[in-house]
This record gives structure tokens, C-alpha cells and sequence, in this order.
């Protein structure tokens, strides 16, 4: 049944079945990331196209579109397909793709079942998404689930139970592969710390996707049993409490956007030295910086639930802690401007989209420390505020770094340069946007605009209005990153070389674009410098 | 916190920055308020501390940032030098971090500890959230009522009601009874619920704090000056969520006592006259402004529900059909559902007046009444 | 063993793990229509199981047989050991969970509705009549959930049971020191050993249940005690039924004469699972069933 013992010796011609059964069947990591990154692509069009009908209901005040029900499963729907449907797999993806080449392997360490992880998320959305055309609607209690409201969802409840159960077994299937290729698919002779830093941040994540998602898998098990088996977890009135939930939502909650960032810090430790023609700055720091981010993500989970009404000592606590991962965090910004520092830097649009990541998520990260401060998140939480601080971390954050990402290895994948005018038509048009997108929302926020609601006091009008223009600018910006993709794939566009970019350096660099169908059938040898 | 930071510092600090005074930006309502509690005030001036230390880190960064990407670049000439490493800074950039988060953990953990600090207060309310609305109970007076968003809002805010919601003065701000408070008396709010988790939110006193069904949280306020306080339910409740506001008025302290008094009054005149007959026109009158206040959020103005969630109450087989059920749905509830038991929240007189509306408007014509006294053996 | 160094092995395209998927959305959607209501949601759910057997016993016997044709090098049997180890590691934060409410219950939120600390006011406005002893058999709202006549005494059943799963850890360990000096025999002896008393486990846990049921009135619905009580001593029982049915393959396997003295990773993945069952056990006993 195998197809190939490969060695050195004799040479294997890339013989897989073609067409549809070679996306169905494929244990081909760079299939295999690809059919990752396409799905990534289609949720983020499917859960953007819910945000804008969020922000098209939110334009003005007054209830124009939806009822004020299935506006709430919108929100539910947007960051379940957002966090579960684009990131995660999107950041797999490239993962999938790029972990391989960085540390000499010809694949995966598990490919089969690297397949299978990828081929339970369509059914896991699918799943989900059948929720919408339920009698009652989808899911309406918040991305977060919180009990009791969650366990008022009509027939909708055990459709959205089951599909986290699905996504988080392919979850941790995908977490235990990396973790696997990672520790033991390395060319001989590369070190632990002779890794890219992108394998880095995959290899933390990943041990961050296993410790956290069966924790979320134990919630949802036991909001189902709450609701249909009689258990009182989450009712005061056989003993249990709501709040107990939140704690273990959050216990995974908190890890989970660590989760969603570090991948995204990995990929932009990968850029900018390449542009900045330079070292990175502080590898070992870096690589110290991303272990204590995620020991700390999993102390500081409370700082979600402020407002709940837990002890002093606790409430101090969380605090602390919350506030301490701005250090690692910090060294990690310091370390990319001093990789930037004294470069010989040139601006392509992976570079730009990078920068502009460096910034914006270093806002989205001041407003999180703010929101970290208790007493002052006693005024914040559950406004606006959070809204802008999230999405400037998730979307000027985890996707543009996403984007960068695409730009970056987009040449290497394809073997055709992308579009380089369109690519900076797309960045100019996201990063102003975006801005116009969210800024507005910190001052919303702090006006005192609640989140999670259809419709709003009239003092609120305004910077909802441009709030609104911008999500739609935003949205259909996007639609160039797809004509760009499609043009690259299809073969419009300059042949790219082996190294793709002049500053470019790894192993990943030494393999043609696009790279032979077992990445290195001989391990490659290390070097270091 | 005004140790750490005089008002005087935070305003030339905040020129330095080049950014408005802070005063202006709260007037353009881009700021948070500054409210009209003492914990209010330390916690917008904890805001104000740290947004002002993250704009100057903000600065520092992304102007060092800037400077590198104008002169060190390619078309400049420029060739990258390659060092990797500098342990003296890395040391600089990790320690003063630290020592920035400390001077906001100080400052926070002595406001948190004051905020924590029930003791000594002079009166208690107990606040319990509903879908939608709010319950307010003072304890040593003994009296209560619900409080709803105002039903002109309702109407408003109806997909499609054709009205401008522009016009409306504080749109969905505005509620029937609001909760009133003397100032200068330190209050003890006890907040717990009846379905879901709620939070409990006036942006003028500092504070949200939850609402969770079974527990009971506290929190203390002493507002400092007269006046009408707007904020809003905080944690996602459900489908109106966004329409259960709050409303504070805090008065000095005789009209507060005046208005208790008052307020006692009415409540023992409404409960009264469970005895007496009430005749239909009576029951219908009473029922319909019960019914707008208690049951449209759900079964709406119309009678017309929101199927599948909430049932129409036009030709509803429990409406129209016999009335015991129809009373003890009432009283009871639907256990699952979010359809409330009325038993514990409206007086026996107003069970009757709206059950008997029911029957009889909303395009039902069932031609039957039920009296307060049968309602209240019934409980 | 065609092991060298340089080779690296990989498999070819499958067509087992999409079938994995199909089964395992039908066993989702098929429960998901039950417990709506729908009648024919067991039929779905029937069907998506039996797709997902299928599955299984197809990738597993495809796996063994690549196995016992000697394509694997050290390298895959490498990542097969990670890959369970990480797999138990992300069994034990799901268990972590479950005992995580439990503590939560007992320490915090009973005592709060007790009136400990912070809770007065929750007692004495809410549940005036509650008094917080664990475990509780009076819920705080006595009409909502069913009060139990007893608990399930620590020094019965349960501590039989714990008897029985310490003696499988120790023949698993004997029939793994019998694989590897080659005794075949005594190998299938030990399994054999293990497997019984995983049932036996299993079956008086059952009984266990029956009586909890019916005769002590004890059950999910009886409030918090209930819930964590079942829940936890459940889900371990599946882990149990689970080893013990891959236990039962593995001695299918040692019969017919698999695994060598060097090489028996499957052998040892389900020790490991086994010992894992073993401590969580340990841990239930004493934190569900004693203190
Ligand atoms: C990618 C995702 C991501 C990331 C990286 C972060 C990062 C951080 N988050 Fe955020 N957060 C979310 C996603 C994320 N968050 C989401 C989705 C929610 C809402 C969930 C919901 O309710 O639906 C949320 C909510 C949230 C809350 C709860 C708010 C509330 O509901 O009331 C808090 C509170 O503490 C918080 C804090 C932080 C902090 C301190 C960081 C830190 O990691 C940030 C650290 C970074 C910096 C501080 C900037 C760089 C540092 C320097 C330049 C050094 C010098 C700086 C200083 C000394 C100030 N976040
Ligand atoms: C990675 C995560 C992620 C991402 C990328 C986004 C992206 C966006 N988010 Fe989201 N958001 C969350 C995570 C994310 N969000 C979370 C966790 C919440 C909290 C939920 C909760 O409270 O429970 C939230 C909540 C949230 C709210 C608050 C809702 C509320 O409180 O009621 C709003 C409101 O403005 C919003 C807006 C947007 C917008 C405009 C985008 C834009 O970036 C989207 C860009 C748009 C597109 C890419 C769409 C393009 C579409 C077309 C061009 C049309 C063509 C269509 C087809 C071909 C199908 N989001
Ligand atoms: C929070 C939402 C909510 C409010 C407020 C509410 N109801 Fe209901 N009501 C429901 C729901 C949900 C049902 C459906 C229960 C079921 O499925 O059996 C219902 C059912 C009913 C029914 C039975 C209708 C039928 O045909 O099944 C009656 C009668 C009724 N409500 C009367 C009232 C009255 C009178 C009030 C106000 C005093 C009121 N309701 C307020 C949610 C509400
Ligand atoms: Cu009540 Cu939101
Ligand atoms: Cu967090």
C-alpha cells in the first residue's frame, strides 16, 4: 500500500490519482495545505458576508434588516466561522505547506490522518452552517455559549455542540501531526533552536490546540447534558453555577486566541528579515517569548469575567497575570523593529502587510492591556471597546499577517510571481479601511455602546455610520486578494525563482517554485552559520 | 491615583502627546465619562492614565519604526548591517515594560480593593434582571416594581414601525419606572436574575456587574450629584437584549423619602381591590397597559408572537381554548421556555385584568372574565 | 525490515479517512435529529456508525498489515508514539475538565450557595433552606432536582473495582515483559488476564449504576453530586470499554502471532492508554468516591 520508500537512491515519480479523487484522497501536505487555505478563503467570505450584514443593520439606528434574533445568530455564526472556519484552518494551512520545507522533510509525519483533519472540517461547517435554515435559527447566544441563554437555542443547540466536538477532534488531530513532524521529521542535524521561527510559534501552538480544545469539547458536553440529560452544571438549583462555563470556556478561550496570534507572529518573524535583508533580531528571545506567552495563557483566563463578581483575590490575580504577558509580548514588537533597524529594506506587499500588522496589533495589544486593568474593564467590558480591541488583534492581526503570508509564499506555491500592483491596490485599500473599520468602535466603546446589540441609542450614529463604510470597503477589497490568488495559480505573472525574494533565506528557499511533490526525498544538510 | 499623576501632569502630558485635552474628547462623547461617583472618577482617571502611557509607548514604537523604514531602506543605498543580538537592550525593553505595568497595578489594586468594600452602606436595593426588563426591590422599604424599556421606544424600535427613531429623545434609553436613588448615601446594590445572566450597567457610576440567576452579586455606589443616569443591560440576554435599558435618578435626599413614601402608596392601593368584583370594561382597561408593559417584548403588540419562538396569542389554542390553562400558563410559566411565571411578578388583580385582555382583544373574542379572587386562589 | 537511515516512509493516498468523516457526521447529525425528536434521528445515527466501523476496521487493518509487512522504519514508529502520547495528553485536559467542575462544585459554588464567604446574601435571599454538606443529597431547589436516599459508599464496589484495575495494570505489565522475551503463550495469557478484568470492571460498574438507579434513587438529575458523580465515573467507564476493546484486538493480534520482541508499537499504545484509564481511576476514587 505505500507508495514510496523513498531513499536516496532511486528516484519516485509523483504518481497520485488526479482530479477530484486526488483532493479527496490526497496525504500530500502541500495538497493537502492547500485545500486548507481554499477553505480558510471561502469561510472568511461566508463569515465576512455575516459581519456585513451585522454592519449594514448597524449602519443607522432603527431596525432596518434583520430581527433582532437572528441578528444575534449572525454575531454567534461570524466569530464561530471567523475563529473556527478561518483562522484556525487558514494558520494549518500554511503550517501544512510550510513546515515541511522549513525543516528538510518530505512531508508530514502522519499524512493520512494529516488528511483526515483537513476532510472533517467541511462536514463540521457543514454541520453548523445547517443551522440556519432550522426552525428557531442558529445559534443566537453569543460565540461565547454562555449558559443559561445558550441552552434557551431552540433545535439549533445540539447541531452547534456537535460540529465544536467535530472541529475540535480535527483540531487536535492537526495539533498532534505538527507536533509529531515537528519533533521528529527534522533533517538530521537541525536543532531545536536551529528551527525557523515560524515552526517555533507552530510547535508552542500546537501543544496550546492539545492542552486547550478537549477543555472546550467538556463544556459543550456538558452544556448538552445540562440541557437534554438532566445534569445542573450551570443551575444554582441543583448545586452547580452559570459561571462555572465561563471558567472553562475560558480556560480554553484564552489559550485559543494565542492560538490564533502566534502562527501570525511566526509568519511575520519569517518576513521581515527577509525584506530587511538582516538576521532576525533576538531569536532566542523570540523563541523564549512565544513559551512564556503560552504558559501564561493559561493563568489568565478570569480577565473575561471581571464583571462576574469573583473574589477580591482572585480578581487580583488575573489581573496581574493578564498584565504581565504585555512583557514577553513587547520583547517580541522590540525584536522586529530592531530586525528593521539599520536593514536594507524594501517595500513589497507581503513587507507592507507585515508592517502594518506590527502596528495595528500592537494597538489591538495596548487596548488589551487596558481592558486587563480590573476596575477600568468594570467600564469596558461588554462594549465596544472589546469589540475594536479583538478585531485589531484578529483582523489587522491574525489575517493581515495572514495576507502577508499569502503574498510571501504565494510565488513558491504557484511558481508565478502574484500581481505586485494589485497586491498593493489590496494593502492600501485593507489598511485604510480596516482603520475606518474599527478605530471608531474604541470610541464607541467608551461611549458606553454595549456590544451584541441590533440597534442603538442615536448619540451613536455617527461612528456607527463610519464604522459601517468601512467593513464594506473592507469586505470588497478582498475580492482583489482572490483575482490575485487566481492569477498566480493560473500561471499570469512572472516565473518565480527558487529563492523568490532576494532576502529570502531557509531551507524552504532551496526548493524549486513550486516545490518538487515530496518536498526533500533526501533530508538536506544543515548548516549553520 | 492622583499620587502617582496630578490632573495638572495628565493635561501637559496629554499636549505633549499632541492629542485633545481630555475634557473635549469626553464632550464629543469619544471619551469615557468621568462619572459622578468617587470610584467612577479613580477609574476614568486609571483610563486615562493608561490610554495616555500607551500613547507614549504607541509613539516611541511606531516613531522609531517610521524613522527605519524612511532611511534604512534599499533605495536609499543603504546595506544591512547584521548583528542579531544586543543583550542591553533586550534587557532595557523587557524591564521597563515592567516597571510601566507596575505603576498601573498599583493604582488598580487600591481602587479594586475600595470598590470591593461593601461595609457601611445605608440602604440595599436588590436588582433582578428578566427578560427584558428590570426588577427593583428596596429591601428596608419593602417595595418594588419592574422597570421596561418606555413603550414609545418599543413601538419604535419595531422592524419597519415607519416612525424616525431620530426624533425620539434617548432612543432606547428611556424606560416606565426608574430605579431612584438619594445621593450622598452609600447604597448597596444586590444583583441577581430570574432566566438568563444580565449585567447591570450605569456607565456614570463606574461599574457593570452581572446578573447571574441563582447567586447573588453586590456592589456599592454613592452618587455625588443629582441627576437623571442612563446605561444599559451589558451581557448578551437573548433576543432584546439590546433593548432592556436602565434609567437612575438620583435625587436629594427629602424628595427621595417623599417619592419612597409615595411609591408605597401606590403599591398597596394596586394590590388592593383583589376582593371586589371588577367588571369587564375595568379588567380590559388594566389589562391592555399590563399587556404592554409585561407580555409585548414577546407576544407583541399585535397578539401576533414571533413563531416559531413565541407563540401567537391571536386564536391560541390556550387563548381561546379553556381558561383554567390559560390562567395557570400565566401564573406558572413553560418550564424550557422563556415564557415566565407571572405568579411571582404581577399582582393577582393584574393576572386577571391581562388574561382576561387576552381573551377578548388581539383579535380573540372568547367573551369571558376571570377575577382577581379567583386568580388569587388559583395561587 | 527494509530500515535505513535515509528512507523515509509515506504512505499513499487513502480513501479511509473520508470515509472516517462521512461516519462520524452521521453519527452527529443522526444524534443531533434524535435529540430533537425526530425518529428516524437513530436511523441516521445507525448508519454513520456503521460507516465509521467500517472505517475503522479498514484503516486499522491497512495500517497493520503495512505494519507486518515491515514498511515501517523507526522514524514512523517515532511518530506513531508521539502521536499517542499527545493524544492521551489531550484525554487527560478533557478529563481535567470534568474533575475541574467538580472541585468547582465542592469548593466554590456549593459552599457560595451555602452561604459561605461571599455567599450570604445568596443563601439567605435565595435559598434560605439550603445547608451545603457534600455531598449534597437536598438540592437547593428540592422540586427541580431529585433528592438520593445514599451515596455510593467508597469501601464497596468501588473499591473491589480499584482492586481489579490495579491487578490489569500489573498482568498488562507481565504480558508485556512475556512480548518482549519472546513468550507468546504467556503473552496471550496476560491480555486475555487484562481484557476479563476490564470487563469485569465494566459489568459491576454497570451493576453499580442499576443499583444507583433504582434502589438509591441516585441518578444525573440528582443535582451536582449526581452530575459530577456520573459524569466523571462515565465517561471513565467508556475509556474503560473502549481499552478494553482494544485490548481485545491486540490479543486477536498476539494470537495470530504479531508484534515482534522489538517492535510492537500498537502493544504499547494500548498499555499506555490502559495505565492512563488506571490513574484517572485512582484519582476518581479518591476524589468522587472517598473524601
Ligand atoms: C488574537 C487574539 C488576541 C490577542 C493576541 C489578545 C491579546 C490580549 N488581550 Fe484580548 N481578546 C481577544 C483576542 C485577543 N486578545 C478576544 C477575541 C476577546 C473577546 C472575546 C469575547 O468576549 O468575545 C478579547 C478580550 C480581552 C479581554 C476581556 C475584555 C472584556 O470582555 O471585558 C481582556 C482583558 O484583560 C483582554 C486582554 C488582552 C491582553 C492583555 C492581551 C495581550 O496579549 C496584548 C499584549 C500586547 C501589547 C501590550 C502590545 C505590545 C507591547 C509593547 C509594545 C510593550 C510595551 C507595552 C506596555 C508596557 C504597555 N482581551
Ligand atoms: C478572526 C476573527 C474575526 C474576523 C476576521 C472578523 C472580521 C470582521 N468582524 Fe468580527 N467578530 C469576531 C471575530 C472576527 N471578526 C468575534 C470573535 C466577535 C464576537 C462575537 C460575539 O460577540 O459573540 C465578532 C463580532 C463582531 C461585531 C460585533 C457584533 C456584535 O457585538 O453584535 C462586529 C460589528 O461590527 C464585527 C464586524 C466584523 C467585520 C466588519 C469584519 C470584517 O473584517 C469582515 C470582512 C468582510 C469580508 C471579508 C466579507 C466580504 C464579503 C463580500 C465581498 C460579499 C461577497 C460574499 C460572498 C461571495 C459570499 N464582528
Ligand atoms: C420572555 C418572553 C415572554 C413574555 C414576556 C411573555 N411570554 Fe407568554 N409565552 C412565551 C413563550 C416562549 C411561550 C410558548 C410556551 C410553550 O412553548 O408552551 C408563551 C406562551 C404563552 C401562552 C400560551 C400560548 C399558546 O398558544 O401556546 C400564553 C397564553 C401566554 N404566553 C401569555 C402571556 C402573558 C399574559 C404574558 C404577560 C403577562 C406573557 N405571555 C409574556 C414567552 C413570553
Ligand atoms: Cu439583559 Cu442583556
Ligand atoms: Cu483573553
Amino acid at each position: 500500500m505505500s507508495e514510496a520508500v523513498l531513499n536516496g537512491v532511486e528516484h519516485q515519480h509523483d504518481h497520485h490519482p488526479t482530479g477530484i479523487k486526488r483532493w479527496l484522497f490526497t496525504t500530500n501536505h502541500k495538497d493537502i495545505g492547500t485545500l486548507y487555505l481554499c477553505f480558510s478563503l471561502l469561510m472568511f467570505f461566508i463569515g465576512g458576508a455575516m459581519a456585513l450584514v451585522i454592519r449594514a443593520e448597524l449602519f443607522s439606528p432603527g431596525i432596518q434588516y434583520v430581527d433582532p434574533q437572528f441578528f444575534n445568530s449572525m454575531t454567534t455564526m461570524h466569530a464561530l466561522i471567523m475563529v473556527f472556519g478561518v483562522v484556525m484552518p487558514g494558520t494549518v494551512g500554511f503550517a501544512n505547506w510550510m513546515l515541511p520545507m522549513m525543516i528538510g522533510a518530505p512531508d508530514m509525519a502522519l499524512p493520512r490522518m494529516n488528511n483526515w483533519s483537513f476532510w472533517i472540517l467541511p462536514f463540521a461547517f457543514t454541520l453548523l452552517l445547517m443551522t440556519l435554515l432550522l426552525p428557531g435559527g442558529g445559534p443566537a447566544g453569543g460565540w461565547t455559549m454562555y449558559p443559561p441563554l445558550m441552552l434557551q437555542t431552540e433545535h439549533a443547540l445540539p447541531f452547534v455542540i456537535f460540529a465544536v466536538h467535530f472541529m475540535g477532534v480535527s483540531s487536535v488531530m492537526g495539533a498532534i501531526n505538527i507536533v509529531a513532524t515537528i519533533l521528529n521529521m527534522r533533517a538530521p542535524g537541525m536543532k531545536l533552536l536551529d528551527m525557523p521561527l515560524f515552526v517555533w510559534t507552530w510547535l508552542v501552538t500546537a501543544f496550546l490546540l492539545i492542552g486547550s480544545i478537549p477543555v472546550l469539547a467538556g463544556a459543550v458536553t456538558m452544556l448538552l447534558t445540562d440541557k437534554f440529560f438532566g445534569t445542573s452544571f450551570f443551575d444554582a438549583a441543583g448545586g452547580g453555577d452559570p459561571v462555572l462555563f465561563q471558567h472553562v470556556f475560558w480556560f480554553f478561550g484564552h489559550p485559543e486566541v494565542y492560538i490564533l496570534i502566534l502562527p501570525a507572529f511566526g509568519v511575520v518573524s519569517q518576513i521581515i528579515p527577509t525584506f530587511a535583508r538582516k538576521p532576525l533580531f533576538g531569536y532566542v528571545s523570540m523563541v523564549y517569548a512565544t513559551c512564556s506567552i503560552a504558559l501564561l495563557s493559561f493563568i489568565v483566563w478570569a480577565h473575561h469575567m471581571f464583571t462576574v463578581g469573583m473574589p477580591l483575590a482572585a480578581e487580583l490575580f488575573f489581573m496581574y497575570a493578564t498584565m504581565s504577558i504585555a512583557v514577553p509580548t513587547g520583547v517580541k514588537i522590540f525584536n522586529w523593529i530592531a530586525t528593521m533597524w539599520r536593514g536594507e529594506m524594501t517595500f513589497e506587499t507581503p513587507m507592507l502587510f507585515a508592517v502594518a500588522f506590527v502596528i495595528l496589533f500592537t494597538i489591538g495589544g495596548f487596548s488589551g492591556l487596558m481592558l486587563g486593568i480590573a476596575p477600568v474593564d468594570f467600564q469596558y467590558h461588554d462594549t465596544y471597546f472589546v469589540v475594536a480591541h479583538f478585531h485589531y488583534v484578529l483582523v489587522s492581526g491574525a489575517i493581515f499577517s495572514m495576507m502577508a503570508g499569502a503574498y510571501y509564499w504565494l510565488p513558491k506555491w504557484t511558481g508565478y510571481m502574484y500581481d505586485e500592483k494589485l497586491g498593493k491596490l489590496h494593502f492600501w485599500l485593507s489598511v485604510v479601511s480596516v482603520n475606518l473599520l474599527f478605530f471608531p468602535q474604541h470610541f464607541l466603546g467608551l461611549a458606553g455602546m454595549p456590544r451584541r446589540i441590533p440597534d442603538y441609542s442615536t448619540q451613536f450614529s455617527e461612528w456607527n455610520a463610519i464604522s459601517s463604510v468601512g467593513g464594506f470597503v473592507f469586505g470588497f477589497s478582498q475580492l482583489i486578494l482572490v483575482w490575485v490568488i487566481i492569477k498566480s495559480a493560473r500561471g499570469h505573472g512572472e516565473k518565480a525563482t527558487a529563492q523568490v525574494w532576494e532576502g529570502a533565506n531557509g531551507l524552504e528557499w532551496t526548493l524549486s517554485s513550486p516545490p518538487p511533490y515530496h518536498s526533500f526525498e533526501v533530508p538536506p544538510k544543515i548548516s549553520r552559520s | 491615583m492622583s499620587d502617582f499623576v496630578s490632573n495638572r501632569q495628565i493635561k501637559a502630558l496629554i499636549l505633549c502627546a499632541g492629542l485633545m485635552p481630555a475634557t473635549a474628547l469626553a464632550e464629543y462623547g469619544l471619551n469615557m465619562t468621568r462619572g459622578v461617583t468617587t470610584i467612577s472618577r479613580e477609574i476614568y482617571d486609571l483610563h486615562m492614565l493608561a490610554f495616555i502611557m500607551v500613547s507614549i509607548i504607541g509613539l516611541i514604537v511606531f516613531g522609531l519604526m517610521i524613522w527605519s523604514i524612511i532611511h534604512h531602506r534599499k533605495s536609499k543605498g543603504v546595506k544591512a548591517s547584521q548583528f542579531r543580538h544586543n543583550s542591553n537592550w533586550e534587557t532595557v525593553w523587557t524591564i521597563i515594560p515592567i516597571l510601566i505595568l507596575l505603576s498601573f497595578a498599583a493604582p488598580a489594586t487600591r481602587t479594586l480593593i475600595e470598590l470591593e468594600d461593601i461595609e457601611d452602606t445605608e440602604m440595599t436595593i436588590k436588582v433582578t434582571g428578566y427578560q427584558w426588563r428590570w426588577h427593583y426591590q428596596y429591601l428596608e422599604e419593602d417595595f418594588g416594581f419592574f422597570s421596561s424599556l418606555a413603550s414609545d421606544h418599543n413601538e419604535a424600535r419595531q422592524k419597519n414601525s415607519g416612525i424616525d427613531v431620530s426624533k425620539i429623545e434617548n432612543y432606547l434609553l428611556e424606560v416606565d419606572n426608574p430605579v431612584v436613588i438619594p445621593v450622598e448615601t452609600k447604597i448597596r446594590f444586590l444583583l441577581t436574575s430570574n432566566d438568563v445572566i444580565h449585567a447591570w450597567w450605569v456607565p456614570e457610576l463606574g461599574w457593570k456587574r452581572d446578573a447571574i440567576p441563582g447567586f447573588i452579586n453586590s456592589n456599592w455606589t454613592m452618587v455625588t450629584e443629582p441627576g437623571i443616569y442612563r446605561g444599559q443591560c451589558a451581557e448578551l440576554c437573548g433576543r432584546d437584549h439590546g433593548f432592556m435599558p436602565v434609567v437612575l435618578k438620583a435625587v436629594p435626599q427629602e424628595e427621595y423619602l417623599q417619592w419612597a413614601k409615595d411609591m408605597k402608596q401606590q403599591q398597596a392601593e394596586a394590590a388592593s381591590g383583589v376582593d371586589r368584583e371588577w367588571t369587564m370594561a375595568e379588567l380590559m382597561e388594566r389589562g391592555e397597559s399590563v399587556y404592554t408593559t409585561a407580555c409585548v417584548s414577546c407576544h407583541q403588540a399585535n397578539g401576533q408572537g414571533l413563531p416559531p419562538v413565541f407563540p401567537a396569542l391571536t386564536g391560541s389554542p390556550i387563548a381561546t381554548g379553556p381558561i383554567s390553562d390559560h390562567i395557570s400558563i400565566v401564573i406558572d410559566g413553560m418550564q424550557g421556555t422563556t415564557m415566565p411565571a407571572f405568579g411571582e411578578q404581577l399582582n393577582a388583580v393584574d393576572i386577571a385584568a391581562v388574561i382576561t385582555f387576552e381573551r377578548n382583544a388581539l383579535g380573540n373574542s372568547v367573551g369571558d372574565m376571570v377575577q382577581p379572587a379567583e386568580i388569587q386562589a388559583a395561587q | 525490515m527494509t530500515d535505513s537511515d535515509k528512507a523515509y516512509y509515506l504512505p499513499s493516498p487513502s480513501h479511509w479517512p473520508i470515509t472516517g468523516s462521512i461516519g462520524l457526521f452521521g453519527i452527529f447529525l443522526g444524534a443531533a435529529i434524535w435529540l430533537n425528536g425526530a425518529t428516524f434521528g437513530p436511523w441516521v445515527m445507525a448508519l454513520g456508525s456503521a460507516v465509521f466501523i467500517y472505517m475503522l476496521i479498514g484503516w486499522f487493518g491497512v495500517v497493520i498489515h503495512e505494519s507486518e509487512s515491515g514498511q515501517y522504519n523507526d522514524q514512523v514508529d517515532d511518530s506513531f508514539r508521539m502521536g499517542m502520547i499527545w493524544f492521551i495528553f489531550s484525554e487527560i485536559m478533557f478529563f481535567a475538565c470534568f474533575f475541574g467542575a467538580l472541585f468547582y462544585a465542592r469548593m466554590l459554588s456549593v459552599p457560595w450557595l451555602g452561604g459561605d464567604g461571599a455567599g450570604f446574601m445568596t443563601n439567605y435571599i435565595l435559598w434560605p433552606n439550603f445547608v451545603d454538606n457534600w455531598p449534597i443529597s437536598v438540592t437547593p431547589d428540592p422540586t427541580l432536582f431529585r433528592e438520593y436516599l445514599e451515596v455510593v459508599p467508597a469501601w464497596g464496589v468501588p473499591a473491589v473495582n480499584t482492586v481489579i484495575l490495579l491487578s490489569s495494570g500489573v498482568t498488562i505489565t507481565l504480558a508485556h515483559w512475556a512480548l518482549k522475551e519472546g513468550d507468546r503463550k504467556s503473552l496471550v495469557r496476560w491480555l486475555f488476564a487484562t481484557f476479563a478484568l476490564g470487563f469485569v470492571f465494566v459489568g459491576m460498574q454497570g451493576q453499580e449504576y442499576y443499583h444507583a438507579y433504582h434502589e438509591l434513587n441516585l441518578t444525573l438529575n440528582s443535582g451536582i453530586y449526581g452530575t459530577t458523580f456520573f459524569m466523571l465515573t462515565g465517561f471513565h467507564g467508556l475509556h474503560v470499554t473502549l481499552g478494553s476493546i482494544m485490548l481485545v484486538v491486540i490479543w486477536a493480534r498476539a494470537k495470530k502471532g504479531h508484534f515482534s520482541e522489538e517492535r510492537h508499537f500498537a502493544f504499547e499504545a494500548v498499555a499506555w492508554y490502559w495505565h492512563f484509564v488506571d490513574v484517572v481511576w485512582l484519582l476518581l476514587f479518591v476524589t468522587v468516591y472517598w473524601v
